[in-house]
């Protein structure tokens, strides 16, 4: 229960990190260190370097603009639950933190590092697939940008390169007034959900859905969008009818199974959360300002 | 292997030391600087029997590097108070009879201390939330909730 070896590196800007990135050979990122610390003690993980980026200064910080919300990789979860201006434009942010990890990890916990990791239980990963966040990654060979529907590759896999880090993300802001919803089940609180759904609905003034975007995650390896509700919604008023097709094709994903719950029952709560998520999304108290 | 040497402040002293990277905070903070105090459980940052004060945030020790620590102001549970004047927190714990083996007891306090700096008037709820990240095989979670409610109090100066 003792992490194995390592050649520890703690670069202190971006340029030094990238020489590194560009040298060292079987090397890992460590961020806020709250699942890959816990994998080196448990010597899942056994690099022959640890690359710190805790003290490259830039890393860290919101920053909103008309359109988006920027957010560096390496900003604290704790540090986004605090942020007044994040709680003003993505309310629902601050809601699902409440649901990652505990009060002594959001301490050193970053969104960069949980969308690095990507469990499928994870609540930040779900909200970039409900924000369409673009993830600025760079190397040695250069910078790129990564659409959310490509940054999922499959169980404990991103698409960041070997040699490369998550500099930002960047969400789509929603307009002023919308609704949220966030929901998930877990066995005791603090744990990783078996399921969970964060839905967000902009009403156009005749209380018609203009837009919905509804993720569930730790049903399926990555978050998943329900993109076919999502466009039935549209044009619609908010009904019973609209709260049950969510709920069954939520309940349609391909849930995994392990050994506390079936996938059965997995598919089952994901209806549940789902309807949860969009029911809350729809309350007009509910809804931003 | 790496070495580095490291110069933090814990419990308000300063300390340099020489430690391996691979050294966890709460292996540094028992076994080289002597502060016994901070438990170690489970070593994956599930039972939070380890958890201090890193620069006024609660943390995991066993899930931080002792090199992650150069520069940090570390607080433990040896620096709320003595036995023969226990803190407001310690007081509250020992009235309520909020321990009953003590192993999550350092863990329990300064996940609570650091609460309180943040929160001075938490309720029953927000207590009950923070310390889901601490576990008490003994089962007194009913009597640490009312011991963090009763040093609330006790330091608003309302009790």
């Amino acid at each position: 229960m003792k992490a194995p070896p390592f050649t520890y590196h703690d670069p202190r800007s971006r340029d030094d990190l990238i020489g590194l990135l560009a040298e060292l050979e079987n090397a890992k990122l460590l961020a806020g260190g709250q699942s890959l610390v816990p994998m080196l003690n448990f010597r899942v993980v056994a690099p022959d370097h640890l690359i710190d980026i805790n003290r490259i200064p830039d890393l860290a910080g919101i920053r909103l603009s008309a359109n988006a919300v920027v957010l560096g990789a390496m900003t604290r979860q704790w540090d986004l639950q605090a942020s007044a201006d994040l709680a003003a434009t993505a309310p629902i942010i601050r809601e699902a933190l409440a649901h990652v990890g505990h009060f002594q990890t959001r301490s050193r916990g970053t969104i960069g590092g949980s969308c690095c990791h990507l469990d499928p239980a994870a609540e930040l990963p779900a909200l970039c697939a409900l924000f369409d966040a673009e993830f600025d990654v760079a190397g040695p060979n250069g910078a790129r940008i990564v659409k959310v529907g490509d940054w999922f590759k499959g169980y404990l896999e991103s698409a960041l390169e070997e040699r490369e880090y998550l500099q930002s993300i960047r969400l789509r802001r929603w307009p002023a007034g919308h609704g949220y919803g966030f929901s998930e089940y877990a066995r005791r609180r603090g744990d990783f959900a078996i399921a969970g759904a964060g839905a967000l609905l902009e009403f156009a003034e005749d209380a018609r859905i203009r837009r919905a975007a509804i993720v569930v995650f730790g049903v399926e390896p990555g978050p998943v969008r329900l993109v076919e509700v999502e466009q039935i919604l549209v044009g619609q008023t908010f009904s019973e009818a609209v709260l049950a097709e969510a709920a069954a094709q939520a309940s349609a994903l391909d849930a995994m199974a392990d050994v506390h719950v079936s996938a059965a029952y997995r598919r089952h709560l994901a209806g549940v959360v789902t309807r949860r998520a969009l029911t809350e999304a729809a309350r007009p108290a509910r809804q931003a300002v | 292997m790496s070495a580095r040497k490291i110069n933090l402040t814990v419990n308000g002293e300063a300390v340099e030391a020489e430690v391996e990277a691979r050294l966890n905070l709460a292996d540094f903070l028992r076994q080289a600087i002597g502060l016994t105090g901070t438990h170690v459980g489970c070593e994956h940052g599930v039972c939070g029997a380890c958890t201090v004060i890193v620069d006024g945030r609660p943390a995991r020790a066993c899930l931080m590097l002792a090199v992650q620590a150069d520069g940090a102001k570390v607080e433990t549970v040896e620096s709320l108070g003595t036995p023969e004047s226990l803190s407001e927190l310690q007081q509250a714990f020992r009235d309520r009879h909020a321990l009953q083996c003590g192993f999550c007891t350092p863990g329990m306090l300064m996940t609570i201390e650091a609460l309180l700096r943040v929160e001075g008037s938490p309720t029953r709820e927000e207590i009950r939330d923070v310390l889901s990240g601490n576990l008490c095989r003994c089962t007194g979670y009913q009597a640490i909730v009312d011991a963090a409610l009763d040093a609330a109090e006790a330091r608003r100066g309302t009790r």
